[in-house]
Parts: structure tokens; sequence; C-alpha cells
């Protein structure tokens, strides 16, 4: 199980943009946490979640 | 007749304590967005005594700013980096301020962050908020970035909050309430959410990481 904005996900194995393209996320507006560090955007596609990973996707809404 | 310096920092050490004056003192922030959010932040560090501010914004001050940024009627029309650098020489003599009239962008913000302890993130469109956070926290790793989302509409106030996302990323605000949903911006609630952030920079300035 892979946590993720603090719900058990079934995710372990999906990479993030695996992950991200099954959610209404849009890319252009998160940032996301995994373990204590940021994943740098250009790695969405490499990096795989893992069993007991903790995962936060910080996604940005307008206004200032 | 506006008080010399020594005084200034007198009369801040006797509010905040010598040692805790001088890290504030010591402290250089960039704040990226001069709105509702970056001109209230703007404003409260300059009252703290942090020494030095880098104030960015590509806009003017318009009529529909004044109901929650830190302008005045008389300064429509002009540069918010140029009007907010004219109030905080007024409130705060001695901060030192650079002022850049310019979009921050990927290509520009490496050389224009480089000397910022800490980041501010106070604009207002949510593609922007992302690149900065994104960009800040990959390619600065040494820099703490406190930045915002959701703080538009009526909500109670106290869901306003201060979040510690890794140890140099801060998220303050209610994460949801977005402008798009066409609730608007009301000044309380974004000045409690510049609050927010000017308090976490004040906080990472005096040594005090936990939310």
């Amino acid at each position: 199980m892979v946590t993720i904005n603090g719900e058990k996900c079934n995710a372990a194995g999906k990479t993030v943009a695996e992950y991200l393209s099954a959610t209404e996320y849009d890319p252009k507006r998160i940032a996301i946490e995994r373990n204590g560090k940021i994943v740098p955007k250009a790695q969405y596609e490499s990096t795989v979640l893992e069993e007991g990973d903790s995962v936060e996707v910080v996604s940005f809404v307008g206004g200032g | 007749m506006i008080p010399m310096k020594d005084e200034w920092y007198a009369a801040l050490e006797a509010r905040h304590g010598k040692d805790r004056q001088k890290q504030f003192y010591h402290g250089t922030v960039a704040v990226c967005g001069l709105g509702g959010l970056g001109s209230n932040i703007a404003v409260s560090l300059a009252r703290a005594g942090v020494g030095k501010l880098y104030l960015f914004d590509f806009d003017v001050v318009d009529l529909t700013n004044l109901h929650r940024q830190q302008y005045k009627a008389g300064q429509i029309g002009m540069n918010k980096t140029e009007a907010l650098a004219e109030n905080i020489r007024e409130i705060s003599p001695y901060t030192e301020l650079e002022i850049h009239t310019l979009r921050i962008d990927e290509e520009n913000a490496p050389e224009l962050l480089q000397n910022a302890d800490i980041v501010c993130e106070a604009f207002d469109d949510a593609n922007a908020k992302a690149m900065l956070t994104n960009l800040v926290l990959e390619k600065m790793p040494d820099k703490y970035l406190v930045a915002a989302s959701g703080m538009a509409g009526y909500g109670s106030a106290n869901e306003i909050k201060t979040r510690k996302i890794t140890d140099k990323f801060y998220l303050c605000g209610d994460g949801v309430s977005d402008i798009e949903n066409g609730v608007g911006l009301v000044a309380p609630r974004v000045m409690l959410c510049a609050a927010h952030q000017a308090h976490t920079v004040l906080r990472i300035l005096a040594g005090m990481y936990e939310i």
C-alpha cells in the first residue's frame, strides 16, 4: 500500500505519471512530495511508487 | 521627524530581543508577486525589521486591487514594485529593498532568487504557483520556500493553516478555496494567509523550523 494524501492506495509498482493519469489532477498545478522529498517533474515518468511510500500531491488553486 | 537608524533598531530590539532582531536583520527574503499575499507579506516583514527584501511583480496597481492589497488610490497605474517600495519606505525606512518589475519564469528565477535565503510564493495564478514551487525545490535546494494555496471566499478564518510539506517547503492556506470557483478574494482572509506566510518566514529566520 502507498499512502497518498493520507489515504491508502493500491499504487505500489506504478510510476508517478501512471498514478496521476488515473486522477483528476492537472499536472501543471501540482508539486509532489514522496517520503519527505520533492519528486522533480522530469522524474514523474521514471519514479516508481513503492510499498510503504508516503506521498502528498500538493494541488495549487488560484488566488493571491 | 524620522528616527535615526540606531533608534529604529533599538525599538525593534526592545520588542523582539536583541539576538532575535539580529536574526531578522540578517534575513534576505524574496517576495514573488505583490498582490494580496505579497504586498501584505512584504509590509509585515519590513515592520518586523527583516534586513533585505527582494520584491518581484510585472503588474501595475489597479482599482480592483485596493480592497486587499497594500496600495493607495493615488498609486493606481504605478508599477506595484515601485508603489510598494514607496509605501515600505514610509513604513520602515531602513529596510533594504531591491525591486524587479518583470515576470518571474523558469529562465530568470535562478539568477533573480540566488541571494535570497527564503522565497515567498505569492502569485495568484495556480500554474505560476506550481511552476515556482517546483523550480525552487528542485533547483535551489538550499532555500526555504513558503507558498500559499487556497484563501478565496468567506470560509472560516480558522481553515487557513500552515503545513510543512518537506524540510524546506511550507504551505499556507486552506488548500481548496479557488478563485476560479467564482468566490472573490476578501481582504481579511487573504491577509490571514499572508500573515501565515510572513510569520513562517520570521520563525525560519529565528531557527524555529517546526510548525
